[in-house]
């Protein structure tokens, strides 16, 4: 057989398929980044303007990537299926409309310089602690990753030490969504209750409603996007990446080489809510809101469907993922808003039981997801990240 | 146990019960430093549950368990166990399918095993060559950049024995390493272990009384969670006790 020969060809073509995929990746963000232009330099009469909602639309899909890629980072290599990302995403998002209520100042409608207005008509009389500090813009940044990684690394260390894994996790990760949403929706909470956090005015002294400053976080989003690919590739293609893949398909083998399993979920589990954090606090001044129904369990599983349809196991994939379904989700709701919940479902019944890669299966793209080829139900169990019952030993 | 040598391995009146039945009842034996040991039973003898006695993943109700005669293994978790230098192969080859046979390898060899180090861990060009000198040792070299999952049975078991020799252990445990190989294969592999043994002791769980001939070592016959005789394959084939539990029924 011409074994060496055929895998010297077959790598050739890869690192030429590679050369491809970076290419395209480049034209894709170079069209992105200029995006804006075509709302700010172009007169709003022509037929090439864009409107603001769109710059606004397409922020929002920036930072869904970039919760994407967080989810990815632990399904899709560590097979640990989190139905509560939503959460680090919401605390995140909390942590900047803190910032963003404090920015408002004595421009609020009760005039009161300290004070959200949320919280003079609750009669507070002073700032509770846990709102000192976030007038500080750095202060702010830091409780953005802080927090959620803070929360995801206590939640993590008591379930992957006690070796919960499979539907379990998945199973309260979104009980730990849904408990903080009814917590936040509690008035005396101190976060604005069901109504959040709104009315922001500027950030950093930018006013939020002037298109440079919409272009200004459109960017934000677009870079941040591109490093946390980065750091997410890097961490991927590290010796620690290859030991998270190992744990996602034969945990008990790398517990037996001597590696902490445990330690090595934590890390991961704790960067992607960092992540996921990060992206909460670039949506929240571009929608203007944040409001408990972030903390949704649908919320959060929507988010899984997009890693599941652009392919998880893949970076790319996870961010083509988010952009589809969102564009699809945008495009379809406003024909037939009252389908899309179904057609939602449809989709992700779908590529579970046809395109176990994904999208960027389709593609042929070699990604590090687990292969599956026939569809079946072991798809799904390879979804949930459970494995099929092994045969037991046979014990008389 | 403070008389030196100490034996490698050293147990003493092991107990462990699920819902009341006895998987091991008493047992006791010791493996001496640079010793092949194998050790066969019916099913249900309890070998596999010894293996886990030893590697951390089930505690004992009663009874010792020591390795080179200090460290307790009744009191350690599955992770500092392996990193003392217990390595154990499993009955099903296990082996991360998505990940090359040079990386698989690699994974195993040893090495800082902390999250933080192995985020910008390389590998120095004594590991990689390390790594290819047990490539050669289990045959696998001309397979180093193909996927451990599109190896034949035979191979994933010898990956997963190379994997265990990067980790340097003093001892392997080896469940039942020739289940399903061919005839080629499993006198391949009693070569390969045969080899192994001398400068590490290892431990051979195995049905096939061939293989075990082949192995020529002392054997132990474990039965209802005892042993039942120890001594050259010649012996315990001819003691009547075994006779009686293999083919007495």
């Amino acid at each position: 057989m011409s074994g060496p020969l055929n895998r010297s060809l077959a790598a050739g073509m890869e690192t030429k398929a590679r050369l491809y995929v970076r290419a395209a990746l480049l034209i894709v963000i170079a069209l992105l980044a200029a995006l804006p232009l075509l709302n700010l330099l172009v007169p709003p009469g022509s037929s090439l303007y864009l409107p603001d909602f769109a710059v606004k639309l397409v922020g929002k899909w920036l930072c869904f990537a970039i919760l994407a890629l967080a989810i990815d980072l632990v399904w899709g290599y560590v097979g640990i299926l989190s139905l509560g990302h939503g959460a680090f995403f919401a605390l995140g998002g909390y942590a900047m409309g803190m910032y963003l209520m404090r920015a408002i100042g004595d421009r609020g409608v009760y005039k009161n310089p300290i004070l959200p207005d949320f919280m003079v008509f609750l009669n507070w009389k002073e700032l509770p602690w846990y709102w000192w500090g976030f007038d500080n813009f750095l202060f702010a940044l830091a409780m953005v990753v802080l927090v959620p990684g803070l929360l995801a690394f206590v939640f993590g260390w008591l379930a992957f030490r006690s070796r919960i894994t499979g539907v379990y996790l998945s199973i309260i990760t979104q009980a730990m969504t849904f408990a903080l949403m009814l917590a936040f929706f509690r008035n005396d909470m101190g976060f604005g209750g069901n109504n959040g956090m709104t009315d922001f005015k500027d950030i950093l002294g930018f006013p939020l409603n002037t298109d440079a400053t919409r272009a200004g976080l459109y960017w934000a989003s677009l870079l941040m996007l591109v490093l946390t690919f980065l750091l997410c590739r890097m961490v991927v293609r590290s010796k620690l990446g290859r030991v998270l893949t190992a744990v996602r398909d034969a945990e008990s083998r790398v517990r037996f080489l001597g590696y902490s399993v445990t330690n090595y979920k934590l890390f991961a589990f704790t960067l992607s809510a960092m992540i996921a954090g990060v992206a909460g606090a670039l949506y929240v001044p571009q929608v203007g809101i944040i409001n408990p129904s972030e903390f949704s369990p649908a919320a959060s599983i929507e988010a899984v469907i997009w890693v599941a349809v652009g392919g998880r196991g893949s970076l790319v994939g996870a961010v083509l993922g988010a952009f589809v379904v969102n564009g699809a989700k945008s495009w379809l709701t406003s024909y037939a808003p009252e389908y899309w919940l179904f057609i939602l479902g449809g989709i992700f019944v779908a590529v579970t039981l046809f395109l176990p890669r994904g999208l960027i299966g389709l593609l042929g793209k070699k990604g590090n997801g687990p292969r599956v080829t026939k569809p079946t139900m072991a798809n799904l169990s390879a979804m949930l990240g459970t494995v099929p019952p092994e045969p037991k030993e046979q014990r008389p | 146990m403070t008389k030196p040598p100490n034996p490698v391995l050293y147990l003493d009146d092991v107990t462990v019960s699920f819902d009341g039945f006895k998987a091991l009842n008493g047992l006791s034996f010791v493996v001496e430093r640079g010793e092949l040991r194998t050790i066969i039973g019916p099913n249900g003898a309890g070998k596999t549950t010894m293996m886990d006695v030893i590697t951390g993943k089930t505690r004992p109700d009663k009874g010792t368990a020591f390795f080179k005669g200090v460290h307790d293994l009744t009191k350690l978790d599955e992770e500092s166990i392996a990193n003392l230098g217990i390595g154990r192969k499993f009955q099903r080859p296990t082996v991360f399918d998505n990940h090359t046979v040079f990386e698989n390898l690699e994974l195993a060899l040893k090495a800082d095993r902390r999250a933080f180090v192995t985020l910008f861990a390389g590998l120095a060009p004594a590991q990689k060559e390390r790594i290819e000198a047990v490539m050669e040792q289990i045959g696998l070299s001309a397979r180093a950049r193909d996927l451990a999952g599109l190896l034949s049975h035979g191979q994933r078991q010898w990956l997963e024995i190379g994997m265990l020799l990067m980790q340097d252990p003093e001892l392997l445990l080896v469940d039942e390493p020739v289940a399903g190989m061919t005839d080629h294969e499993t006198e391949q592999t009693a070569i390969l272990l045969k080899g192994i043994a001398g400068q590490r002791s290892v431990v051979v769980v195995e049905h096939d009384m061939e293989f075990v001939r082949a192995l020529a070592t002392k054997v132990t016959v474990l039965h209802e969670g005892s042993v039942l005789s120890e001594g050259t394959v010649d012996h315990v084939q001819n003691d009547a006790k075994v006779i009686e539990v293999y083919l007495g029924r």
